[in-house]
């Protein structure tokens, strides 16, 4: 914590010009965190940076590490969008999932937080799990919907290599197949639409006025929506006017770091060794995430920012790309914007591929 | 040097099977004749090309003179000259024996005579090579010496109760090999007074000094500033350099004269001026004859060549330039391909050297390349008179004018254990095989003789004698001639576009079964698309088998936040990377390797 407080202090000097919109406490479980260690780092931030008037702060939250007394001194410490990762209603896939906490410990923890006070809850949902049929999935989310939080982000399992899942795959229920993988994510979206929720990502849904702040700055990158964001701690990631870098993840190396910075010598600077993967974004990159984070968007990306961002039209730099997965049905053009197609969420990544330049374009 | 007295040199040759240790025993008589320090020894000197090592065969003939002290008292020249130990090089195998004038032939105590064994040791005999057995590998548990000296006798017929028991890889028995080589293998004959008449066994294209021509004098001598004609091609030159073959290195000399195996060098800077076999005689005191048994090398299967990025295509010209430099053998024309785009039409001495030559490119030139499936030259008779020989199945005449085809035949002999004799000779059927006869070399080891069509046995034979032999079976073969049989192309359709790189020529027979394995190759190699992609195998426009590729339905990032970036957007680079080695044919992507994996459709199960 002590290094923690450090690196916010010391990191403090860079952002004088500018104002915190939101922070976001997530990565892990932060929530198994003391209530007043999460005060102590929000006091922190607060004693060096300018916090908007209505900042937007987020704890990520696994259901069963807050008693009520706890989630009421979140609340008075300044959290006021929690964000729970159930990913189902139903013990059995939960346990399969590897999950520890169960339907009921998620219950109590959402009502305890909704006598806490908080008004903007996301719940955390996942199709696509070993075992899950068409049923419980709707079952999960009728019972979820029904519970009106503020925000469902709903993700597809994807297996990744490596995991256990993965490895043991055959000792496992079977996972639904990909015809019945997109019938959920089909249903998942007609489901919400009809319970008030609006997909304004592809796998994040809000009631009005509720898209998640946060997260929606890392998908946006013209100049109309200037995006900076600064990660403290262990393995926290970061992007700043046009560097990317991630912290370090090894914690002997961290501690180590801010140990070395004094209160008293606050101008003796601790070393950079911390920041990793130090990369410095060209006119090509920004040009490339402008199109494969904003078409994460459902309102897609504007043509008209992307030309007074880049000072080039999207079709100069896209057109051929553009026009052929119009063709194909995957993208859509609707006045200034261009967005993914239902049929293209389900296979962005072969089209969001495609704008990736190369080199001998730009 | 040059005046050396002809009843101290031996000129001769080892023959084996393959892994029965040719090359290791010449690395011992080298190191024991004392030619080099242990230090200079590489581990195997014969095999000099990296490639060669790796697959443990030895593709060049190269040659090494060596100097042995005998026990008489007298010091000997030997001339090893190492022949190429695989059916591929059979006529390079044929020249360099007749360079020799005699054999070791090496047999594993372990394992015995193989097929490679008799077909090297026939031809040897047909050489009118004195031929005598050496047993190796005696230090193996299993080693059965005296059972294998009676092989020797039963099967080749030659005396072999005094073979030398040797280990090549401990180095036990060489000087009794060394002490045998003086005995037991004749001293050359020719005159130095006759006309010149050398045989060229092997040439090598160096850029200082041009094509280093390897030759045996049989009779004359040659000089520098000889003139000198080859009598097949015609080319004439005057000779700038003599001399003989080190280890791994050119030693220039006065003279060669008859019996010395040696090289020359004369500004020649083709490969295909001093073909293999071909007779050098002096050009102003010509031999009368030739020497016989001189062949022109022919292609017999061909394949297409295609660099994988097609801006690549000057550089694969470039080296295909290069090797042929080294290689008369290997052959190439410019050809084009609706899916493959430019490249070349290649013609090699059989599958072996295709892959060689594929990987030397790969390795040596550093080039991507695309494969077509290899098929043989088939002569198509048209119904106008005309004859055709055709080595791109996309070049076939339209049905309706041809009368008829041939295809190349091969005879075979398959030495077998006999347990696996059901095996084979299936094997031998399903690639319409005509049996000829079978014969007992053992009792538990026959030779089966066969009549096989080369289309039937360039693609995996091998693999398939091997894995339903367990590894036991071994397998010689020679071109027999042409016959007519009932062939038809099979055209490969991929969403419902021809893919001519993927057009083969196959008997009627067959056409079905290896257009059904062929689409369900396809359907394994060719990626999901967005749409379904139907494959098809057709004969003559009709279809005859059909796999489907389907679509993909879901392919899709569900999380992507700030941490994750940098990782995503890797892998969106990596998903494009994948497209960019990928062959468009309509809106459809195929994998390099597609087009080659098609090659190997064995399905012994």
């Amino acid at each position: 914590m002590d290094a923690l407080r450090r690196e916010i202090q010391y990191e403090s000097v860079r952002y004088v010009d500018y104002s915190v919109k939101s922070v976001f406490f997530g990565g892990g479980t932060p929530s198994i965190l003391e209530a007043s260690d999460i005060a102590c780092v929000l006091d922190c931030l607060r004693q060096h940076y300018i916090f908007d008037k209505d900042v937007e702060i987020t704890l990520e939250m696994n259901p069963g590490t807050a008693d009520k007394d706890k989630l009421v001194r979140l609340k008075k410490a300044g959290i006021n969008r929690l964000s729970i990762g159930l990913q189902s209603t139903d013990n059995i896939e939960l346990k399969l999932l590897g999950r520890i906490h169960t339907y009921e410990d998620f219950l109590q923890t959402y009502y305890l937080a909704r006598d806490a006070g908080f008004a903007n809850i996301n719940i955390d949902l996942m199709s696509a799990l070993p075992g899950q049929t068409m049923e419980s999935w709707l079952g999960t989310l009728e019972r979820v919907t029904a519970l009106c939080p503020e925000h469902i982000s709903a993700y597809s399992l994807i297996i990744e290599e490596g995991t256990r899942l993965c490895d043991r795959l055959e000792e496992y229920p079977p996972v639904p197949d990909e015809d019945a993988d997109r019938m959920m994510y089909q249903m998942t979206k007609q489901v919400l639409a009809g319970k008030g929720y609006q997909r304004y990502e592809i796998s994040n849904y809000a009631k009005k006025g509720y898209a998640c702040r946060h997260n929606t700055i890392y998908w946006q990158r013209g100049i109309d929506h200037i995006v900076n964001y600064v990660g403290f701690g262990l393995g926290a990631s970061s992007l700043f006017r046009n560097v990317r870098w991630k912290n370090t993840g090894h914690m002997e190396e961290y501690l180590r770091v801010f140990a070395e910075y004094g209160q008293e010598g606050a101008e003796k600077m601790p070393h950079e060794s911390v920041k990793q993967d130090v990369e410095k974004l060209s006119k090509k990159d920004w040009m490339e995430e402008f199109m494969f984070l904003g078409l994460r968007l459902m309102q897609g990306v504007s043509k008209q920012e992307f030309a007074r961002s880049f000072g080039i039209g999207m079709d100069a730099v896209y057109g051929e790309t553009l026009h052929r997965w119009i063709e194909q049905g995957m993208l859509a053009e609707e006045g200034d914007a261009v967005r993914l197609t239902d049929a293209g969420i389900d296979v962005s990544n072969v089209v969001l591929a495609d704008f990736l330049l190369d080199d001998a374009i730009v | 040097m040059s005046n050396m007295d002809q009843s101290k040199i031996r000129n001769f040759c080892i023959v084996a099977h393959i892994d029965h240790g040719k090359s290791t025993l010449a690395d011992r008589i080298i190191e024991k004749t004392g030619l080099l320090t242990s230090r200079e020894m590489q581990d195997q000197i014969l095999d000099n090309m990296e490639l060669e090592r790796e697959r443990g065969i030895t593709i060049k003939a190269q040659t090494v003179r060596t100097v042995y002290k005998a026990k008489d008292g007298n010091e000997y020249i030997f001339n090893l000259i190492d022949t190429p130990g695989h059916v591929d090089f059979n006529y390079e195998v044929s020249r360099a024996l007749a360079a020799c004038d005699g054999a070791i032939l090496v047999v594993d105590a372990a394992q015995g005579i193989e097929a490679q064994t008799l077909a090297n040791v026939y031809l040897a005999l047909d050489h009118d090579l004195d031929v005598f057995p050496v047993i190796n590998k005696i230090d193996l548990p299993s080693a059965r010496p005296d059972w294998v000296k009676n092989e020797i006798e039963d099967v080749i017929g030659i005396e072999a109760q005094d073979a030398p028991l040797i280990s090549a890889k401990n180095g036990v028995g060489i000087e009794e090999v060394l002490e045998a080589i003086v005995h037991k293998i004749p001293a050359p004959r020719g005159s130095v007074d006759n006309p010149l008449q050398a045989l060229i066994f092997d040439s090598v294209y160096d850029s200082y000094k041009g094509v280093i021509v390897f030759c045996r004098i049989m009779e004359g001598k040659v000089s520098k500033g000889t003139r000198i004609r080859m009598m097949a091609t015609g080319a004439a030159a005057d000779v700038v350099e003599v001399g003989y073959f080190g280890a791994g290195q050119f030693i220039p000399c006065d003279e060669l004269s008859a019996g010395m195996v040696g090289y020359l060098t004369a500004s020649i800077k083709n490969v295909k001026d001093t073909a293999v076999g071909d007779t050098v005689t002096d050009a102003e005191n010509p031999c009368a004859e030739p020497l016989p048994g001189y062949k022109k090398v022919l292609s017999m299967v061909y394949c297409g060549l295609y660099p994988a990025d097609g801006a690549k295509y000057p550089d694969l010209r470039d080296a295909l330039e290069k090797l042929q430099l080294n290689d008369a053998s290997l052959f190439y024309e410019p050809e084009t391909s609706v899916a493959l785009g430019f490249g070349f039409r290649c013609g090699f001495l059989g599958l072996l050297h295709l892959e060689i030559i594929q990987e030397r490119l790969e390795r040596e030139y550093n080039l991507d390349l695309v494969t077509t499936a290899p098929g043989v030259v088939y002569k198509v008779y048209k119904t106008n008179g005309e004859m055709i020989e055709l080595t791109n199945p996309s070049n076939l005449p339209d049905p309706s004018e041809i009368d008829y085809m041939e295809e190349p035949i091969v005879s075979a002999e398959i030495m077998v254990t006999t347990e696996f004799i059901g095996s084979i000779m299936e094997l031998c059927q399903e690639r319409r095989g005509r049996y000829l006869g079978m014969e007992y070399v053992e009792e538990t080891r026959a030779v089966l003789r066969y009549e096989l069509p080369l289309n039937e046995i360039i693609y995996d034979f091998f693999d398939a004698l091997k894995s339903r032999s367990r590894g036991y079976a071994s397998f010689d073969y020679d071109i027999k001639g042409y016959e007519q049989s009932e062939l038809v192309k099979l055209d490969i359709l991929i969403n419902k576009e021809e893919v001519d790189a993927l057009s083969f020529i196959v008997h009627k027979q067959s056409a079905y079964d290896r257009g059904r394995k062929m689409c369900e190759k396809l359907k394994d190699e060719i990626p999901r698309h967005l749409f379904e992609i139907p494959i098809q195998a057709a004969v003559g426009g009709k279809v005859i088998a059909r796999e489907t590729v389907k679509a993909m339905r879901k392919d899709v990032l569900a999380k992507c936040y700030g941490g994750d970036i940098t990782r995503k957007k890797k892998l969106l680079e990596k998903q494009k990377e994948g497209k960019k080695r990928m062959r468009q044919i309509g809106n459809v992507e195929i994998p390099q390797k597609a087009f080659m994996s098609v090659l190997k459709l064995d399905d012994s199960k």
